[in-house]
């Protein structure tokens, strides 16, 4: 019928083969082809930011990014920031603050602050503010989560 | 954590490691092997007479495993009050979108290309739009049936008029003659979209003998296997509803029909059959916050005294009635505003038009009403000649005052509300002067909500080890009950909250809840949890007297699961000691359960004339209040929320973070309310803006940096541990505290919602001409 595609991408560090569609996206092959959920698709048009993922350490919207097109960038997803044992500042941060409600758009922040702080690691909460301009959140008000980076970033210096 | 006192702690969410982690599992992350995947035929039409279906190709498409239409289907009409929807649409459809017929395939592609397949012959029909529309003389009727529809109760139903009630207190016309001001004015409010992060889905399988697993995003097992098995037409005991984790609900996530759709798709293959919604699809055909408009008159003295209020409140329901009626009533109930109010009289209808159906959504009704009764009180406060948070003082319901429906209040601290945002907005340290071109102002609006309402229960075992095992039917859809019910139980057995498992929701196992709706949990399942966990206290302790063979009046339960002899330090028994004695020697398993519904004071009739309200009680009030800083652009029209606070008694907060999270994110949803959302029909009744692009949730810059929580605590006599719900109650006060900001920063009064930079600047033209 359709085409498929076969090829790899590096998710996690990990080589992983694919095969999909050709039009399939980034988000669909990780939750689907690589059993990754941690990626949320909350609205398929690159606006709520729940699928977030980076590409050579870069946040993208998974939804927008065509898997075929990938290629050798690497990918890194919520399950490859996550410790087994021990959790990444952001998610400590997250956690302490209280600022986890329903968790659906909580990956996508986590992502995005990782990347937020890797750039700038003592971030005002201005920067904070603006740097999380595109993800949403319905049930915060966004308060707890901006203290929750400002704490991160303290922790992470 | 101290194990003393779980109570009060911002002890992290339970899951809240799954939830930073990724692993927290909502219902799109489950697959099952064989899995189908169904679409749904969505009517072109506002309006129409469904002719025919054909079929045929949709069938003919290899890996298409069941095409279902609602010709297909028995006429079952479902509906909370008035049963008028069903499955899908049979004979007519209502509304752009409606589901008319279903799907299953082995791929979403598949499915979606089917559904395209699919050919319905329509004959349109003239729609209404609007609330005038719908009950101008000769109008198009959308359910030529309704008398014959079955309801729970008259709702006065004729034509497009879906529901109507009357609620009146006092004598108002004699009380105006006795006023010196008299203000009357209409206010006008939008459809809002819950838009929880994780659309509406259903993963729904079957066993050889036909009985469904529903596994749903939803707010309420109980209600979602009601739901399905009346659709489908089986006893509820071959149904069986679970819920994953959920991504935020707000009212929308109650049983739906794509839960039923899915299960019937299931029945009909054989296979497990997955359907999660599309944004669109979710915005097109879940519900919507009711759009309003209340014509509001409020008399006083010239001392600033409310003598009378009158409302007359018209709400658009849309196609199906769902919550209309209650959240019709709640709007009745909470416009006069939390005062005292002697005279009232609310008449209030709600009307179906060719849209998507209103429904619940959180506050209920009460967001409409408040933004009403708050903006007249600050015109009010301008007639006068007083300071409108005075005003508010001067009338505010107090402790022991005999409120709506003569129900006595035990615990009311909005005065101390009040007195606390406004002491903190004065303590506040001063802002940066405005740029050029740009005017601040302050507002200030009083609140309450209710929680209680209906059947609720809870179960507590003791295992083997001493653990504990909690079951509840309250679902937790972000606000964090899993948490509190656990710190609840563990004050009670006096053991850290690692010791209890709190189980997820299962309609075979947990204990019957109505739903988590209306401020609840806390105070409902709540009580529950505590009560369970006593009587499992007592057993412990009645078991341990026989064991120590001492009196139980001698024994003290202490920290980390031991009873002691008082006074003696050294003589004490673990649980796990009387967990062993009660399974395998004397006894038998020690369990705790404990079921209410609502049992505070009914309304008294003598006082009250409530006409076609489906509740004679509601529950204890949580009141509060709201002040905002705002800034007016004078040439773009721009609203911006500088600074916020929100005060509310809640009782006693179980989890000071979690209460504080449900401060502010009820504060979001009503700024979103305020100033930037909005679902736009065009001329032809099509959902013009069914995406999260251009339909505009708060994001990060859109909120003020700080909305400052003020949580206090006059515990509530018959709450857990004296608390009551604060989901709701930040709410409503938010759009009018808004407005009459934006009053005093600019001199235009905004009547209409949500007050965009357009509203705004046509106001501001208006005033100057």
């Amino acid at each position: 019928m359709r085409e498929t595609l076969e090829y790899e991408i590096t998710v996690n560090g990990e080589p992983t083969p694919v095969r999909a569609r050709a039009e399939a996206t980034l988000l669909e092959v990780l939750r689907t082809e690589c059993g990754l959920t941690g990626s949320k698709r909350g609205c398929d048009q690159g606006v709520c930011g729940a699928c977030t993922v980076q590409l050579d350490g870069r946040p993208v919207r998974g939804c927008l990014t065509l898997a075929a097109n990938v290629g050798t960038r690497k990918v890194t997803t919520i399950e490859g920031l996550a410790g087994a044992s021990a959790l990444h500042p952001v998610q400590q941060a997250l956690l302490d603050a209280g600022a986890i409600q329903c968790g659906f758009c909580t990956p996508g922040f986590v992502v995005t602050l990782d990347a937020l702080l890797r750039e700038n690691p003592r971030p005002s909460a201005d920067a904070v503010r603006h740097g999380l301009s595109g993800n949403l959140c319905r049930c915060s008000g966004y308060v707890k989560i901006v203290e929750a980076a400002l704490r991160a970033a303290g922790a992470q210096s | 954590m101290s194990t003393a006192d779980p109570l009060g702690a911002s002890i992290p969410r339970l899951e809240a490691r799954d939830k930073v982690a990724g692993t927290a599992r909502y219902v799109d992350d489950f697959v099952r092997p064989n899995m189908l995947h169904a679409a749904l035929v969505q009517s072109p039409f506002a309006h129409a007479r469904i002719r025919s279906f054909n079929v045929e190709k949709a069938r003919a498409l290899p890996g298409v495993r069941a095409v279902v239409t609602g010709a297909d289907v028995p006429v079952r009409r479902v509906g909370a009050m008035l049963k008028d929807e069903t499955m899908l649409a049979t004979g007519k459809v209502r509304y752009v979108g409606e589901p008319v017929a279903a799907v299953a395939a082995r791929d979403p592609e598949t499915a979606a290309l089917a559904a395209r397949l699919v050919e319905v012959d329509y004959e349109p029909l003239p729609a209404v739009l609007t609330i005038d529309a719908a009950l101008a003389p000769g109008a198009p009727i959308l359910h030529e049936e309704l008398a014959s529809y079955v309801r729970t109760m008259e709702g006065g139903s004729q034509g497009n008029l879906m529901w109507s009630s009357r609620l009146v207190e006092g004598d108002v016309d004699q009380a105006w003659a006795k006023c010196d001001v008299i203000l009357e004015a209409t206010f006008q409010t939008q459809a809002q979209q819950h838009a929880y992060l994780e659309t509406n889905g259903v993963l729904a399988e079957v066993e050889a003998n036909g009985r469904i697993t529903v596994i749903a995003a939803c707010q309420s097992v109980h209600h979602v296997q009601t739901r399905v098995a009346d659709e489908l037409g089986v006893p509820m005991s071959q149904v069986r509803a679970q819920v994953p984790r959920v991504g935020g609900g707000f009212g929308g996530k109650h049983a739906t029909n794509i839960h039923s759709i899915a299960a019937w798709l299931a029945r009909a293959t054989g296979k497990p059959v997955k359907l999660v919604l599309s944004r669109a699809m979710d915005m097109e055909i879940q519900k919507s916050r009711h759009p309003s408009r209340i014509r509001i008159k409020t008399g006083a003295t010239r001392d600033g005294l409310i003598l009378a209020r009158e409302a007359d409140i018209t709400l658009d329901g849309g196609a199906y009635a769902d919550e209309s009626p209650n959240v019709l009533a709640f709007c009745s109930l909470m416009v006069r505003g939390p005062y005292r109010v002697p005279n009232l009289r609310v008449v209030s209808r709600a009307v179906y038009t060719n849209k998507l159906r209103a429904g619940s959504f959180r506050a209920f009704g009460n967001p409409q009403g408040t933004f009403a009764g708050e903006s007249q009180m600050d015109e009010l406060a301008a007639k006068l000649g007083i300071d409108p948070l005075e005003l508010r003082l001067k009338n505010a319901a107090q402790p022991g005052d005999h409120w709506v429906g003569g129900h006595t209040l035990h615990t009311c601290a909005l005065r101390e509300c009040l007195g606390e945002v406004r002491k903190a907005q004065k303590a506040a340290p001063p802002l940066p002067p405005p740029a050029p071109g740009r005017k601040r102002g302050v507002g200030f609006s009083s609140t309450t909500s209710i929680s209680g309402l209906m059947g609720t229960s809870a179960s507590v075992h003791l295992r083997t080890d001493g653990t504990v095992a909690l079951n509840t039917g309250c679902v937790d859809i972000g606000q964090g009950s899993d948490t509190a019910m656990t710190q609840i139980c563990a004050a009670v057995l006096k053991i850290p909250v690692e010791r209890i498992a709190y189980a997820s929701q299962d309609s075979d196992l947990s204990p019957y809840n109505w739903k988590t709706a209306a401020s609840r949990s806390t105070y409902m399942t709540g009580r529950a949890v505590q009560a369970a966990a006593t009587v499992v206290r007592e057993k412990i302790m009645e078991h341990t007297a026989e064991m120590l063979e001492c009196s139980a009046a001698d024994l003290e339960l202490r920290e980390g699961g031991k009873v002691g002899l008082v006074g003696v330090p050294g003589k004490e028994l673990g649980f796990k000691d009387v967990a062993m004695r009660s399974l395998f020697h004397v006894g038998g398993p020690i369990l705790g359960y404990h079921g209410l519904v609502y049992d505070g004071e009914k309304f008294d009739p003598k006082r009250t004339l409530m006409e076609r309200f489906a509740f004679s009680n509601l529950g204890v009030y949580t009141f509060g209040a709201t002040c905002v800083e705002v800034e007016v652009d004078e040439l773009t029209g721009r609203v911006q929320v500088l600074r916020a606070w929100s005060a509310h008694d809640v009782g006693k907060a179980i989890n000071r973070a979690a209460c504080e999270g449900q401060i502010q994110g009820a504060f979001t949803h009503g700024l979103g309310l305020a100033l930037y959302e909005q679902m736009i029909w065009d001329d032809d009744g099509r959902l013009a803006n069914p995406s999260l692009a251009d339909y505009r949730v708060p994001g990060i810059l859109d909120v003020p940096p700080q909305i400052t929580p003020i949580i206090l605590e006059f515990p509530e006599p018959s709450g857990p541990f004296g608390a009551k719900g604060v989901g709701e109650v930040p709410l409503p006060g938010v759009s009018p505290a808004i407005a009459n900001a934006i009053a005093q920063a600019v001199g235009v009064r905004l009547r209409q919602l949500p007050m965009t930079p357009e509203r705004v600047l046509d106001a501001l033209e208006a005033k100057a001409t």
